[in-house]
C-alpha cells in the first residue's frame, strides 16, 4: 500500500517544478518575479537557491518579450518552462503564443517543433479586480497548434508539468489561484500523469456535472447537497481542455442523460458553450433534458466582495441550476 | 576592403540570383502561379549577399516575410523556395507556409515570419539557449525598421542586453515601413541611438554596398561569437519595388526611387569588379546565363510539384498525444 503525504496544490506545484528542473538539464523556469521573489504565489519559493540563478530565471515584466524567449530557447532544443503572472497579463504575449507557438508546426510544414510550457494563474475569488481575476482558458483553447490543461487536483498539479513537458507542442497550463492553498493527501510516490483525458472525479447516475479547474470543488460539493437530496450527480473533470475528451463527455451524458456544464469563463462563447455543442452533436437522442450551464455573469469581475461572489458560480447556483435540469 | 575573384564571384552571383529569383516571381505572381502576398527584396540583395556568408552552419537565422533573399543566401535550394511559393509539396515548408514563411531547419533557416517584430522574442531564446549550453554559435535576426516601432523589438533588446546573449539585430532599414516613412513614424530617427539606450553596441552601415556589409557583419559576427553580447547593425538601404503586388506606390516619389536606382547595388558592383579586374565581362556574363539557368531549373520543379491531398488537410498541427511517463524511478 503505498503511503501519502499531506501537502498543497501549491506545494504540489513546486514539487513539479522541482522534478522537472532535477529530471533534465534543458529545463528552465522563467518569468516575473519566479526566483529572488519566490513567485508571486510562491509556487516556485526556494527553487532559485536549489537550481541557480541561470534556470530559475527573473524576466523583466516584457510578456511578449518572455514568453516569445521561451518559444525560441524551446525551438532550439530548451524546455523553457515560462510562468506569466496572470492569464489578464498574458494578453501581452497572445501574438508570441498564438502567432508563433501555436503556427510554427504547420506553417514549417513539420519541421518545427515548439516544446514550451506556459503556466499561468486564473481566476477569481481574491477580490482582485477586473484585471486579475478572469478566467481567459477559451481564448487559448480555441486555437489550433495548442495543448492546453488544467490541473485541479493535488495529482494533477504534481504531475502535469512532467507529461506537458515531454510534449513536442506548446501546452499552456492553467493553475486556478484559489486552489493554491488547498490542502489534502497526495501519495508520496506521485509522478507524471496523462493530459490527455477527462476524470469522473465522482460517478452518478442521474446528472453529469462537467467541468474544470476551480469550479471542480464547487462541483463535488454542490453534488454533495444533491446526494443529501436524493440526487446522484456525476462530476466529470474535463483536466484537459484542447483536445477535448469527447468521448468521456459523450459517454457521461449517455450514462446520465443529463448535463449540466460549470465554467467560470462568460458565458457568451464559452467553453461551456463548446462542450454543450459536443453533446449536442455526439449525445442529442440520448438526453432526458435539456442542457444548462453556470457560468460568471457578463460583467467584468467586481471588486466587492458580495458582487465578485454573485459574479462567479457557486455551490447554491450550481444546486439551483442541477434541479432545473432535473425538474425537481 | 581586399578581396579575391573568387570571393567577388560568389558575392555577384548571389545578389544576380536573388534579383533574377525575384523578377521570375513577380512575373509568376502576374501569371497567377503564385498567390497571396508577395514581397519583393530588389534593391536590397547586397544585405542577405554580403551578410549571410559570414556565419557559419550552426548558426541560426530568423527572417521576416520579406525573406526570399537571406533564404537562396542560405542556401535553401531555389527550387524548394519556389515550389514553396507555388504551394507544392516540394516546397522547403512543404507548401503549407508560402512566400512570407519559408524554412529549412536542416540550414537552420528558422523563417520566414509575418507578424512584424514578431521573430525578435524567439531570437532572444534562440540565443538564450546558446548562451546555456555554453556554445559559441550566434543568432542572426533580420527585420525591418517599422519592427522598431513595435514594441517586441524593446523587450528583446532590452532582454538581450540584459542578458549579453550572442544575438545580432540586423536591421533593414529601406525607410518605409510599408507606406509609412521612417520620419512619420519614429520620434527619432537615428536608429542606432535606440540600441543605444540599452547599452547594445551599433553601427550603421551602406546596405547598398556589398562589400562594406560583407566587412560590418564579419567584425559584428566575430565580436557577438567572442562574447561581447549583442550587437545592432543598421543597412541603409531601398526597395525599389512596391511593398507587395497590391501596393500602388502613393506615399513615395519617382524621383525618390531612381535615385536610389542609380545606387543599384549590382551595378554599383560590376562597375567595381571590372576596374579593378576581379571580374571581367565574360565573368560577369557567365553568372547571369548560370543564373538563368539554375532559375529555369527552379520553375520546373515548381510546375512539377504535386499538391497535398485534401485528406492532409490537419496534418502537422500537433504531432502526438504524449503519453505520461512511466511512473518516477
Amino acid at each position: 500500500m503505498s503511503t501519502t503525504i499531506r501537502t498543497t496544490y501549491r506545494e504540489a506545484l513546486r514539487m513539479g517544478l522541482r522534478d522537472a528542473l532535477a529530471r533534465d538539464e534543458r529545463a528552465f523556469l522563467m518569468g516575473e518575479d519566479v526566483a529572488h521573489y519566490g513567485g508571486t504565489y510562491a509556487v516556485s519559493k526556494s527553487l532559485h537557491g536549489e537550481f541557480g540563478e541561470d534556470r530559475v530565471r527573473d524576466t523583466p515584466l516584457s510578456e511578449s518579450g518572455f514568453v516569445g524567449a521561451g518559444i525560441g530557447a524551446a525551438m532550439n532544443g530548451m524546455r523553457p518552462i515560462v510562468e506569466v503572472m496572470t492569464v489578464n497579463f498574458s494578453l501581452l504575449a497572445l501574438d508570441q503564443i498564438v502567432n508563433n507557438a501555436a503556427t510554427l508546426r504547420h506553417m514549417s510544414g513539420g519541421q518545427i517543433e515548439v516544446p514550451v510550457v506556459i503556466r499561468m494563474t486564473t481566476g477569481a475569488g481574491r477580490q482582485l479586480a477586473a484585471q486579475h481575476s478572469h478566467s481567459l482558458e477559451v481564448w487559448y483553447a480555441h486555437v489550433p497548434g495548442l495543448r492546453v490543461v488544467a490541473p485541479a487536483t493535488l495529482a494533477d498539479a504534481r504531475g502535469m508539468l512532467w507529461t506537458a513537458l515531454q510534449d513536442p507542442d506548446p501546452v499552456v497550463i492553467f493553475e486556478h489561484a484559489m486552489l493554491l492553498p488547498m490542502e489534502g493527501e497526495l501519495d508520496a510516490d506521485a509522478g507524471a500523469v496523462d493530459i490527455d483525458h477527462a476524470a469522473v472525479r465522482r460517478p452518478g447516475t442521474q446528472l453529469s456535472l462537467i467541468t474544470y479547474g476551480g469550479s471542480l470543488h464547487k462541483c463535488l460539493e454542490a453534488a454533495e447537497v444533491l446526494a443529501r437530496e436524493g440526487v446522484d450527480a456525476e462530476v466529470l473533470d474535463l483536466r484537459t481542455l484542447r483536445p477535448l475528451d469527447v468521448d468521456a463527455i459523450v459517454a457521461s451524458v449517455t450514462k446520465t442523460r443529463r448535463a449540466l456544464v460549470v465554467d467560470e469563463g462568460w458565458k457568451t462563447c464559452s467553453l461551456a458553450a463548446e462542450i454543450m455543442a459536443l453533446i449536442v452533436e455526439h449525445a442529442f437522442y440520448d438526453l432526458d433534458a435539456p442542457l444548462a450551464r453556470v457560468c460568471s455573469a457578463e460583467v467584468p469581475i467586481p471588486y466587492p466582495k458580495h458582487l465578485e461572489d454573485a459574479a462567479l458560480p457557486q455551490v447554491g447556483r450550481i444546486v439551483a441550476a442541477a434541479c432545473e435540469v432535473l425538474s425537481r | 576592403m581586399s578581396i579575391e575573384s573568387g570571393e567577388a564571384h560568389r558575392l555577384l552571383w548571389q545578389m544576380v540570383r536573388i534579383r533574377r529569383f525575384e523578377e521570375k516571381c513577380a512575373e509568376l505572381y502576374s501569371a497567377g502561379h503564385i498567390r497571396g502576398f508577395l514581397h519583393l527584396y530588389i534593391g536590397e540583395e547586397a544585405i542577405a549577399a554580403g551578410a549571410l556568408p559570414e556565419l557559419r552552419a550552426d548558426d541560426s537565422i530568423l527572417g521576416t516575410y520579406r525573406e526570399h533573399g537571406h533564404a537562396l543566401a542560405r542556401g535553401v535550394p531555389a527550387g524548394a523556395i519556389m515550389a514553396e511559393m507555388f504551394g507544392k509539396r516540394e516546397g522547403c515548408s512543404g507548401g503549407r507556409g508560402g512566400s512570407m514563411h519559408l524554412f529549412d531547419v536542416s540550414r537552420r533557416f528558422f523563417g520566414g515570419n509575418a507578424i512584424v517584430g514578431g521573430a525578435l522574442p524567439l531570437a532572444v531564446g534562440f540565443a538564450l539557449a546558446e548562451q546555456m549550453r555554453g556554445t559559441d554559435r550566434v543568432v542572426a535576426c533580420f527585420f525591418g525598421e517599422g519592427a522598431m516601432a513595435e514594441g517586441e523589438f524593446h523587450e528583446s533588446a532590452n532582454l538581450a542586453a540584459l542578458w549579453k546573449l550572442p544575438v545580432m539585430f540586423l536591421c533593414e532599414n529601406n525607410l518605409y515601413a510599408m507606406g509609412t516613412a521612417l520620419g512619420r513614424s519614429q520620434s527619432n530617427v537615428d536608429l542606432c541611438e535606440k540600441a543605444h539606450g540599452y547599452g547594445m553596441r551599433a553601427l550603421s552601415v551602406d546596405g547598398m554596398d556589398v562589400l562594406e556589409v560583407r566587412d560590418a557583419m564579419r567584425r559584428a559576427v566575430a565580436s557577438v561569437r567572442a562574447g561581447e553580447g549583442p550587437i545592432f547593425v543598421e543597412f541603409r538601404t531601398y526597395r525599389f519595388r512596391a511593398h507587395s503586388m497590391f501596393d500602388p506606390e502613393l506615399y513615395r516619389d519617382k524621383a525618390e526611387v531612381a535615385a536610389w536606382r542609380q545606387r543599384c547595388p549590382i551595378e554599383r558592383f560590376v562597375r567595381t569588379a571590372l576596374e579593378r579586374e576581379w571580374l571581367d565581362d565574360a565573368g560577369v556574363a557567365a553568372i547571369e546565363s548560370e543564373v538563368a539557368a539554375e532559375i529555369d531549373e527552379a520553375v520546373a520543379i515548381a510546375h512539377a510539384g504535386t499538391w497535398e491531398p485534401l485528406e492532409a488537410l490537419e496534418r502537422d498541427v500537433y504531432v502526438r498525444a504524449p503519453a505520461a511517463p512511466a511512473a518516477r524511478a
